[in-house]
């Protein structure tokens, strides 16, 4: 029997607000452990918790850009376990009226758009985070655990889609777009590295063509969109050989193993009323006015898929938008500051989306780590226009300057490579070449166009580049009609 | 953890509610003698019995209310406060190592 996939993801963001989500405490990352704490977000008992506005304000920007209808009244639950991570016992977080629901968002992938159906947005906060000691850094065999709270507390958004993927490549496609989304509206860092932006799969297997759900398991613990799609094709291989060999599919939670390349059982999926969810009687409810929401929907700035078409329209080939694009907002910031400077689009997008993304790979550096501005892009774009650098010396010039060496035009005099295209200053290289090559200089007087290209390399070598072969060529060919 | 009575479910006259008294105990962490289990069934039977009785209250159109008060929107904004000293977060932990708090290992639930 042949057997189609059916995939649901819940991704967690956290959002780069000053503070967190229910106390004033510092809420950016990398702090020494526990610095970053106050009794609210160690869940101390009498701490009362106040919502922070700006992160409900970007929950809500999150759900309009994703199409979803905004609740006019909403309110927190609290959702109760328990773990160490979560000293009060519950996470404040929602249950059954969510900021946003019902939304959509458009992704490309197998060489199609699909639209992906949002079922929800929620607000909750982020929990402490535990490192497993001894026993391999497994839960299972560790000696004990350390708790740093610096997380807890942190405003987290959770966005759930219907189960409308079918591919892996498809919840690829839907994560990167999800990331692209909330990089350009500015909410979260999104760094899937540092735990800021996180997906869990659900996915299960029924026979092709057939309307009913097979059940469900949840896969956790990728921590890049290459694992994501990995997790995903290894789950769905694992649950076909599975029922094809009649065996049956529990409903549980799977972790992903990256170096091992598999999923593994972790524990039988609790039922959802297990938190016994109620409503968190420390906090009233969120009511967002019709005028509220429409003030937000106008400050939306452009979003990735209106982005991606206008970069198109600029004569941009897909593969360097999606390469632009895929940068965050970096790359294809950089590029737009450029031609707004009034750089020709094709160059620059050449330039960042070879050069410029080479060298970050091969230093494994940002963009923002580099000295490199949109105005450096610009100027370097001008020395080429005016014939002052070859392509080959732009090119060099932009290592250079991405090396800190300083501005392009200080780049390409330190190292020697601006452009001669002077006939005057070209002449006495010329000439020289001419003295050195007394058979081709003959051949060039006896009208024999097809030397010049062979002298033209000569000029170049001797010039170690800098020579402008136009100048050059037209020079020779001038010599060669006597 | 694990529990050696398990009560049955408990039937409340009027609504006919069904409680696994154990079920909910072993969720709340809480660990229950075969007698206790009995009275905090019972007791927790009168507190639905009371419930009941608002159920009863015709409620057509009126909004469900989570907060007692007439209030919505009470936010902070986004403005840091200085956290507490690392020092005085751990001091009320049993136990602390090179600045996070240090817990037993966590076993697998039942």
């Amino acid at each position: 029997m042949e057997y189609e996939a059916v995939i649901g993801i819940e991704t967690h963001v956290e959002l780069a607000t000053d503070s967190k989500m229910f106390c004033g405490c510092p809420a950016h990352f990398g702090a020494d452990p526990n610095t970053n704490v106050c009794p609210v977000c160690l869940g101390l008992p009498g701490a009362l918790p106040v919502p922070n506005e700006k992160a409900i304000e970007w929950i809500v920007m999150i759900g309009l850009a994703l199409e979803c209808e905004i609740a006019h009244r909403s309110q927190f639950h609290r959702k109760n376990y328990f773990y160490a991570d979560q000293p009060k016992n519950y996470q404040i977080s929602q249950f059954d009226v969510p900021v946003c629901s019902a939304g959509m968002l458009e992704i490309e992938a197998d060489g199609r758009s699909t639209r992906v159906r949002i079922n929800r947005v929620h607000m909750e906060e982020d929990t402490g985070k535990m490192i497993h000691i001894g026993g391999g850094g497994r839960i299972k065999d560790a000696d004990h655990s350390l708790l740093d709270f610096n997380r807890s507390g942190i405003p987290l958004v959770e966005i759930v889609t219907e189960p409308d993927l079918a591919t892996p490549q498809q919840a690829r496609a839907y994560a990167q777009e999800v990331q692209a989304t909330v990089l350009a509206l500015g909410v979260s860092d999104a760094k899937l590295e540092e735990g800021s932006m996180r997906f869990d799969a659900n996915v299960s297997l029924r026979p092709k063509g057939t309307g009913r759900l097979g059940t469900k398991v949840e896969v956790k613990n990728m921590n890049s969109f290459r694992s994501l799609e990995r997790a995903l094709t290894y789950e769905i291989e694992r649950q076909t050989a599975a029922l094809e060999a009649g065996e049956q599919i529990y409903l549980e939670t799977r972790h992903w193993d990256e170096s091992a390349g598999v999923t593994g059982g972790m524990r039988s999926k609790e039922e959802s009323s297990d938190y016994r969810y109620f409503p968190e009687p420390d906090l009233v409810p969120i009511e967002i006015t019709d005028t509220r929401r429409d003030a937000i929907r106008q400050g939306l700035p452009e979003l990735p898929a209106a982005r991606r078409s206008r970069f198109a329209s600029l004569g941009l080939d897909p593969a360097s938008v999606a390469v632009l694009m895929s940068g965050g907002l970096e790359l294809a910031g950089i590029f737009e500051g450029a031609c707004e400077a009034g750089a020709d689009p094709k160059t620059i997008a050449n330039w960042v989306t070879g050069e410029v993304t080479a060298f970050l790979r091969r230093e494994s550096v940002q963009l923002g780590e580099t000295p490199l501005t949109a105005e450096h892009l610009f100027e370097l774009e001008r020395l080429c226009a005016a014939g002052d650098l070859s392509s080959t010396a732009a090119k060099q010039v932009l290592v250079g300057v991405l090396a800190g060496e300083g501005s392009p035009a200080i780049v390409a005099r330190a190292r020697d490579l601006i452009q001669i295209s002077d006939a005057g200053a070209l002449a006495t290289q010329i000439d020289q070449v001419l003295a050195d090559h007394p058979e081709e200089y003959q051949r060039l007087r006896d009208g024999d166009a097809k030397i010049i290209g062979y002298l033209v390399g000569q000029v170049m070598q001797i010039t170690a580049g800098r020579a402008d072969p136009k100048v050059v060529s037209s020079i020779l060919a001038e010599k060669a009609r006597g | 953890m694990a529990f050696r009575v398990r009560s049955g479910p408990i039937y409340n006259r009027r609504m006919a509610i069904d409680i696994d008294i154990a079920y909910v105990a072993r969720l709340a962490r809480i660990e229950l003698s075969e007698e206790e289990l009995e009275r905090i069934g019972r007791q927790l039977g009168g507190i639905l019995e009371h419930a009941a009785l608002v159920q009863e209250l015709p409620t057509d159109g009126i909004e469900p209310t989570s907060h007692p008060l007439p209030m919505v929107n009470s936010f902070r904004p986004d403005q840091v406060i200085p956290p507490i000293e690392r020092e005085t977060a751990l001091s009320q932990a049993p136990e602390s190592e090179e600045g996070y708090f240090r817990v037993p290992p966590t076993l697998e639930a039942e």
